[in-house]
């Protein structure tokens, strides 16, 4: 709404810390596009995720999820609001991966970047390959691994970097179905292990009911809260029980796209 | 091997036809052989000057190397300076152009001139020739690092310094060796024309002095021959170099063509 755009001035943003946890309470973000003009991403969203908790945020394309978890991150700052949020990070949508470096050494990035020695920060990535099933690939370079790995690595990358908040950005997009439901597993028995706050963005509903705590469903740009949606269901869930369809059509007449 | 050998089998039977339109024009008296000299006079003039031709490649090629040596270590540190730092870019960026547009044939006599006869004439002129091209593809390199990867860095907490490490820097390199191997070539004619600007005198001058020796003695068969000589070195340069960053960048030659 182009009303909301005073940048910044009027009511000046804070970010303080949470205690391991983010909280967002009428936070509004504007950025400029290519063509300088002005483009309201998100509008008064309040959100809530605290430690151990899985807070999944769906929405159309263009509903500020990006902005959200850049907000989040600390790689933006808001326009007007309050952003509580400990210190959070990004496991991106594509995997980013530093082509040079190995599985175990990219990894291990964040620990370097914390300014372990090298040998100390590989032999704790070490410790979690086998975990993840990554083991007897430490060696091996991103484009010798497949899609599913490198999502991984870079969830171990992100893991390791030993901050409260986790940020997935639609993780497992890019994946086959059955690679896919392989990860969506593999993610809630990590999280299980180690516990965090994440916040889960995707485009797949029956995705974020069967993994989330609570599922925030936004609307087209700018990016508003529609509907916030609990999910208090043990783990693990299957995706064809009645409970999860009956959230999982909420959450789809919330988007508009309802079918009864 | 065998695919190789195919691949490589018409620029063969174009070379060879080339060679024999030469050999039967040489041969048919249309041209004195103190002008244009047949292949076989040439070739028996490399074999019985091996020991001549080896010496003087051996000072030309003292020369290449160590001028695209340096040349690679001051056009990757100044590639690096311009990229980090705007004003330094805007004060050097202008003058790299520039020196491009020094004609090299007419400052070569002046450098002599001015440093005498030795080794650091001849180097002053293939770095200024070389480094050109080194400069270019390392701002190129540093600058092609993918954002994305700099904002997931800056989540990690990367400082700017380790985010060069980890990804500018490592991108860089194998764009650096990739300017060196487009200099390699021009760096050969810098020597011809270093070694025949600085009247250095002897029989093992380098073999662009040899080659204007031989053509004011009308010995014109091994001035061929030490063409040849120079031509070999400058195209075993060139693989050599590309060997070296398929070294230094396994992953680049995966998605790039068969340009080698």
């Amino acid at each position: 709404m182009p009303t909301e755009l005073q940048p910044r001035a009027p009511s000046t943003p804070r970010i303080a810390r949470a205690n391991d946890g983010i909280s967002l309470s009428d936070v509004s973000r504007a950025y400029r596009d290519q063509r300088g003009a002005s483009v309201q991403a998100l509008a008064s969203v309040s959100l809530h995720a605290d430690h151990g908790e899985l807070l999944a945020v769906v929405g159309p394309s263009g509903c500020g999820k990006t902005t959200l978890l850049e907000l989040i991150c600390g790689l933006q700052a808001p326009d007007r609001g309050v952003l509580q949020c400990s210190p959070a990070a990004l496991m991106p949508q594509r995997d980013l991966l530093l082509p040079w470096l190995s599985a175990l050494d990219n990894a291990a990035l964040a620990l370097r970047i914390a300014g372990l020695p090298r040998a100390e920060a590989r032999a704790r990535a070490a410790e979690l390959f086998a975990e993840l099933g990554l083991e007897g690939f430490e060696a091996a370079h991103p484009h010798e691994l497949s899609g599913g790995m490198r999502q991984r690595v870079a969830f171990l990358r992100t893991l390791l970097s030993g901050k409260s908040v986790l940020c997935l950005d639609e993780p497992f997009g890019a994946l086959d179905a059955i690679t896919r439901a392989e990860m969506q597993a593999w993610l809630g028995r990590a999280l299980e292990r180690e516990p965090r706050a994440v916040v889960l963005v995707t485009h797949d509903v029956e995705e974020a009911i069967v993994l989330a705590d609570r599922v925030a469903v936004l609307s087209p740009r700018p990016g508003r809260l529609r509907a916030e949606i609990e999910v208090d269901l043990p783990h693990p869930r299957s995706r064809t029980d009645v409970t999860v369809l009956a959230l999982r059509e909420r959450a789809l007449a919330a988007l508009g796209m309802g079918d009864s | 091997m065998r695919r190789r050998v195919v691949n490589a089998l018409p620029a063969l039977v174009l070379v060879l036809a080339l060679l024999g339109a030469w050999e039967l024009y040489a041969d048919s008296g249309a041209t004195s052989p103190s002008i244009l000299p047949a292949p076989h006079t040439i070739a028996q003039s490399l074999w019985s000057n091996a020991g001549l031709l080896s010496h003087n490649l051996a000072v030309t090629a003292e020369e290449v190397v160590l001028g695209l040596a340096l040349a690679l270590a001051l056009g990757f540190a100044l590639g690096v300076l311009i990229h980090l730092s705007p004003p330094l870019r805007r004060a050097f960026y202008p003058l790299t152009v520039g020196s491009q547009a020094v004609p090299i044939a007419v400052i070569a006599p002046l450098l002599v001139f001015l440093l005498g006869f030795g080794l650091l004439p001849k180097l002053i002129v293939i770095v200024l020739i070389c480094f050109f091209p080194v400069v270019v593809t390392t701002v190129d390199g540093l600058a092609a690092v993918d954002p994305d990867q700099l904002k997931l860095l800056r989540t990690l907490d990367a400082s700017r310094l380790q985010a060069f490490r980890f990804a500018e820097l490592p991108a860089a390199l194998p764009a650096a060796i990739s300017g060196a191997r487009i200099a390699v070539t021009v760096g050969v004619i810098g020597a011809y024309i270093a070694e025949s600007q600085t009247a250095t005198s002897g029989a093992y001058a380098g073999l662009g002095h040899e080659i204007n020796a031989d053509l004011s003695s009308l010995q014109t068969a091994r001035a061929y021959a030490a063409a040849v000589v120079l031509f070999a070195f400058a195209i075993a340069c060139f693989y050599t170099l590309s060997l070296v960053e398929r070294r230094l960048a396994p992953w680049a030659n995966q998605s790039r063509g068969d340009l080698r």
